[in-house]
């Protein structure tokens, strides 16, 4: 393996974990609903993720477990803000509190173990690929789920029927709802995708980054995957440009500093969320193309009235 | 059988008293088989939970001095919150605040006199309503959403702090350990009693103030018509851009107030840590209070118990840190869900009652 | 204030009896971290745990973790003066001064507070010499590197840090005068994914031999995925990459706790400042594995010439970066430069941040 295809590979594993939680983020929000708790779902897919692995002896049984320790978070949080019309911002910052929680909590008997590994495809031929062979056909597969679900989301989101109605809830839950469209149906899966999605992303940390679990582990990878959403304005292809270009500013800025480059950390780490608000503005600056793109309704209660 | 919830046609009198107590009710249940199932006494671990902290002098100081940034954060974002703008950086507010307000004694600590702790405020204040301003600025010119830009700018603000803290305004002699020197005595705020200083009559004064411009004045009136109805608004004369600059302004005044007197009152120097979440737990206080400033006050020292007294509880049971902090969850949770009755009545009904069409599936085809 | 102080009165009176009739000490621990974390909490509750088992009933020990270095700091120690505790353990450096604030406030209880530099009666301060072990390890990277280019993981550019850098370059210095090292602050004391990323970025750089200072096993795990070699941080951490693990400098409280705890029992605590290594067992060395015995066996010997005092890591002649002799030739550096170092030594290309 040569260097830049390490480098390469390298970024790819720092950016899937993000992309992974911005996409189920960004189908939640589509659909209107704010979920600060992304973080706190992540971390609880992280340590069901590996309690699952390490109960079963199977990394992929892990997997699903983490996805199931998300959705489960996520639940509640559907419940609360759409059947019971709780604030979504409130929500979500207690959702955190409670995911940060519960995660150690599960977490305590799993300290210091090592965990099972996710491990890397390998394709005879096609991985020996000189360049391409083992950045195309040489990863875990969680990595391929990730290029995979933006396109997917993307198609769901812009060319299918049931994608449409998820925007015509985001974007007007009135009219969506006078179409005969369950805006609370509707959203109620949109945040258990985000759910399932963050739980798969802390499940990726647990699992294929650094299997292991310690408490804390995602730190704050959850509020980074928020940023990203609104980086992308809301378009899954974005995301994953986004996830690699955050992902790609991190490992670089080490590449840097190993080479002798003085660069202070934290105008480094800043740069992200500067470039967020940056790419915010810019793309609210043309209001036409402002309203198309972010779900108007983002963070609005909606009741059935009658 | 479905459930439904149906509005009130106007706030339940009754249910603004009940839902509370229902969630106590709740969190009582809940924290009972909690803890049990985990092997502690539930009694006496609701005990060291809920009561003990109100028994000793002590930890009543503890909670005020716990509750006073929430506060004064918390009744900044309730007026916002009522001019349905979303400011949810006030993390990031405070801590601009503190490093401005901390700008006098970090880099003048020869500077002495009884003016220096209100130059040290002021400073705060403003150093907060510039770092609300951004945002403000940001949507009023461009209409980017101030949620996000509010958010983002918290992280840029606590890198910020890092590196001053790590950097040029690290203590000359401290070894190079990432803190600021220790403010001079002028450049603190006195204490009331023990820990409690002048930043909690600093929050009671906030909340009277802003009790008063929202109950009773028209400035109070204009940001609430603005809120919830732009249009009305614009038709009556009040400026919907002048709104957002001013609310964003005041709460972002007030938790860079919130900043400046943590710093210069419980700390005493600048760290690269200087608030456990203030900012955003204030959130969760301004709508636990309903966005009245006087709940919001309530809220804050319902909040501040929770801390302290999970703290109690690890400290006397030994019940684990994540424990109580599953707990605190829960507590906000249940709080969150049952304030829903105030707004919404809960309409059970038996399935397949034909008057609910909006349970039926989602009808794609007629969406154009 | 008034009602306070006959409230504490009052407290103190209902609490004397009852402290008479069970007399277990209490020793308080105050964690920066939780203390699943592998690392830096962890081995500190450990020696928590070693003083249960040494005293049994004789002392009862209390803590709380997650304490965030600001605000709350204060008021979790008060509390435990509060409650009775005889003896309080601070083991974060971000607990200096709200340590010294409660210890005038209560001036009959003990404190120790770890890795800081401030004092009083009764006030005590602690750390270990970790950069003992780094020396070695630094050996024997030398030893065993092919490419003759470390890569170091390291936290934040504080004097410990920056101590420990220089330690384990000078070690590897006297085995191979022109040994590389290559540096990455991430900027943080835990974070794994960002300690795994750092890992992967020193060793794309032709790095073979990983070492941190920073908490959480990653790196190790990167180095053992990657079929390089490293070393443990804070604990033994075998167990996460067992083929490529050659040792750990571990923290072990234990050994002080104990002392300390036992100085309190038998009325013979007094205020002072331990710095310990080997000597004190406080640096301990995870056993030698995947290691050729002529290169463990000079491991322990140098342990053992540390340990005795015959050697020092850092004796002269020692030059910074900038080719000024900060240590003369057969003299050692004294503690007070060792705990303000904030210069590198001669050999590393990077500047230090700051």
């Amino acid at each position: 393996m040569t260097g830049s295809e390490a480098v390469i590979l390298t970024i790819v594993t720092a950016a899937t974990p993000l992309l992974l939680a911005a996409l189920g983020e960004l189908v939640t929000e589509r659909s209107g609903v704010l979920n600060l708790g992304v973080e706190g779902m992540m971390i609880v897919g992280a340590v069901t993720g590996f309690a699952g692995a390490q109960l079963t002896g199977s990394a992929y049984l892990g997997v699903l477990s983490a996805v199931a320790g998300g959705m489960a978070l996520s639940g509640l949080f559907g419940l609360l803000v759409l059947r019971l019309a709780a604030n979504q911002v409130a929500s979500g910052l207690a959702l955190t509190l409670l995911g940060l929680g519960l995660s150690g909590m599960i977490g305590e008997a799993f300290i210091g173990q090592p965990g099972l590994k996710l491990e890397r495809l390998y394709i005879p031929v096609l991985t020996d690929l000189p360049v391409v062979g083992a950045i195309l056909f040489g990863q875990d597969l969680l990595v391929y789920v990730s290029a995979a679900l933006a396109v997917c989301v993307s198609r769901f989101l812009f060319h299918t029927r049931g994608g449409l109605a998820l925007r015509a809830v985001g974007n007007n839950h009135a009219s969506a709802h006078m179409l005969g469209v369950s805006v609370i149906r509707t959203r109620f899966l949109a945040v258990l995708f985000g759910g399932a999605c963050s739980g798969l992303a802390g499940g990726y940390l647990s699992l294929a980054y650094t299997p292991q679990w310690v408490e804390g582990m995602t730190a704050g990878r959850g509020w980074i995957a928020l940023a990203l959403v609104v980086f992308a304005s809301w378009m899954p292809l974005r995301a994953a440009i986004g996830a690699y270009l955050f992902g790609g500013a991190l490992i670089l800025q080490f590449h840097a500093q190993a080479e002798g480059i003085p660069l202070p950390p934290q105008f480094l780490s800043a740069l992200p969320y500067l470039a967020t608000v940056a790419a915010l503005v810019i793309l609210s600056r043309d209001r036409w193309r402002a309203r198309h793109d972010s779900p108007t309704c983002l963070g609005q209660v909606f009741v059935p009235d009658r | 059988m479905q459930v439904e919830l149906r509005q009130r046609s106007e706030a339940s009198r009754l249910m603004v008293w009940l839902s509370p107590l229902l969630a106590l009710l709740l969190t009582f249940i809940f924290g009972t088989l909690l803890f049990a199932a985990l092997g502690y006494d539930p009694l006496r671990a609701l005990y060291a939970y809920f009561i003990k902290p109100l028994t000793e002098a002590w930890s009543l100081e503890e909670i005020v001095v716990k509750a006073t940034p929430l506060a004064l954060i918390g009744v900044g974002l309730a007026l916002v919150f009522r001019a349905n703008v979303w400011n949810i950086g006030a993390e990031g507010q405070y801590t601009v605040g503190a490093i401005c307000g901390s700008v006098l004694p970090v880099m003048l600590p020869d500077l002495q006199g009884p003016l220096i702790l209100p130059a040290m405020l002021a400073c705060g204040v403003l150093g907060g309503m510039a770092w609300a301003a951004i945002p403000a600025f940001f949507r009023i010119r461009f209409g980017a959403s101030e949620i996000l830009t509010s958010l983002m700018l918290v992280y840029v603000a606590q890198l910020l702090l890092d590196w001053l803290v790590r950097g040029p305004w690290r203590d000359p002699d401290g070894y190079n350990f990432p803190e600021s020197r220790l403010f001079a005595a002028d450049a603190v705020i006195p204490a009331l009693a023990g820990r409690m200083h002048f930043g909690t009559i600093f929050a009671l004064i906030a909340v009277a103030a802003l009790a008063i411009l929202l109950g009773r004045t028209l400035k109070g009136f204009e940001f609430r018509v603005i809120g919830a109805a732009p249009r009305a608004g614009t038709f009556a004369g009040f400026s919907e851009r002048r709104s957002i600059l001013a609310v964003l302004a005041v709460s972002g005044g007030l938790a860079g107030l919130a900043g400046i007197a943590e710093v210069a009152g419980t700390i005493g120097q600048l760290h690269p840590s200087i608030s456990p979440g203030y900012g955003f737990t204030a959130i969760i206080a301004a709508f636990l209070g309903r966005l009245n400033p006087l709940g919001v006050l309530c809220a804050s020292l319902l909040l501040a118990l929770t801390y302290i007294g999970g703290e109690s509880a690890q400290v006397s049971l030994g019940v684990s840190d994540k424990i109580t902090r599953v707990f605190q969850g829960a507590i906000l949770i249940f709080v969150l869900a049952c304030d829903v009755f105030i707004r919404y009545r809960l309409h059970i009904h038996p399935r397949r009652q034909p008057a609910c069409p909006i349970h039926e599936p989602a009808q794609a085809k007629e969406v154009p | 204030m008034l009602r306070t102080t006959i409230f504490a009165t009052l407290a103190m009176a209902l609490a004397l009896p009852a402290a008479q009739a069970a007399d277990p000490i209490k020793a308080a621990f105050v964690y920066v971290g939780p203390i699943g974390d592998h690392g830096w909490t962890y081995q500190h509750d450990q020696g928590r745990l070693a003083v249960e088992k040494t005293f049994g009933d004789r002392v009862e020990t209390l803590y709380v973790e997650n304490v965030a270095e600001g605000p709350d700091a204060e008021r979790a120690i008060e509390r435990f003066a509060r409650e009775g505790a005889d003896i309080v353990f601070t083991t974060s450096f971000g607990f200096m001064n709200p340590t010294i604030k409660v210890a005038k406030r209560f001036p009959d209880v003990k404190f120790e507070h770890a890795t800081g530099y401030k004092r009083a009666d009764n006030v005590a301060t602690y750390s270990a010499r970790f950069y003992e072990g780094r020396y070695i390890i630094g050996q024997i990277a030398a030893k065993m590197s092919k490419s003759g280019i470390a890569g170091y993981v390291a936290s934040f550019p504080i004097p410990e840090v920056v101590r420990g850098i220089n330690a384990f370059l000078l070690g590897a210095q006297s085995v191979n005068p022109d040994f590389k090292l290559k540096i990455v602050w991430v900027n943080t004391w835990f974070d794994p994914g960002k300690e795994a990323d750092a890992a992967k970025a020193l060793i794309d750089q032709g790095a073979d031999i990983i070492t941190q200072h920073t908490d959480s096993p990653a790196p190790i795990q990167i180095a053992g995925e990657r079929g390089v070699h490293g070393f443990g941080q804070a604990s033994d951490m075998d167990a996460f990459a067992p083929a490529a693990h050659y040792t750990a400098i571990i923290d072990d409280w234990s050994a002080y706790y104990i002392a300390r705890v036992k100085a309190v029992l038998d009325g013979t605590w007094e205020s002072g400042d331990v710095w310990g290594g080997f000597a004190q067992d406080m640096v301990v060395m995870a056993p030698h594995t995947d290691l050729p015995a002529d290169v463990a066996a000079a491991a322990v010997e140098m342990e053992a010439k540390i340990r005795s005092g015959a050697f020092h890591p850092f004796t002269g002649p020692i030059y910074d970066q900038d080719g000024m002799l900060r240590v003369a030739e057969g003299e050692r550096a004294d503690d007070g430069m060792l705990l303000g170092m904030n210069w590198y030594v001669k050999g590393i290309d990077d500047k230090l941040p700051q």
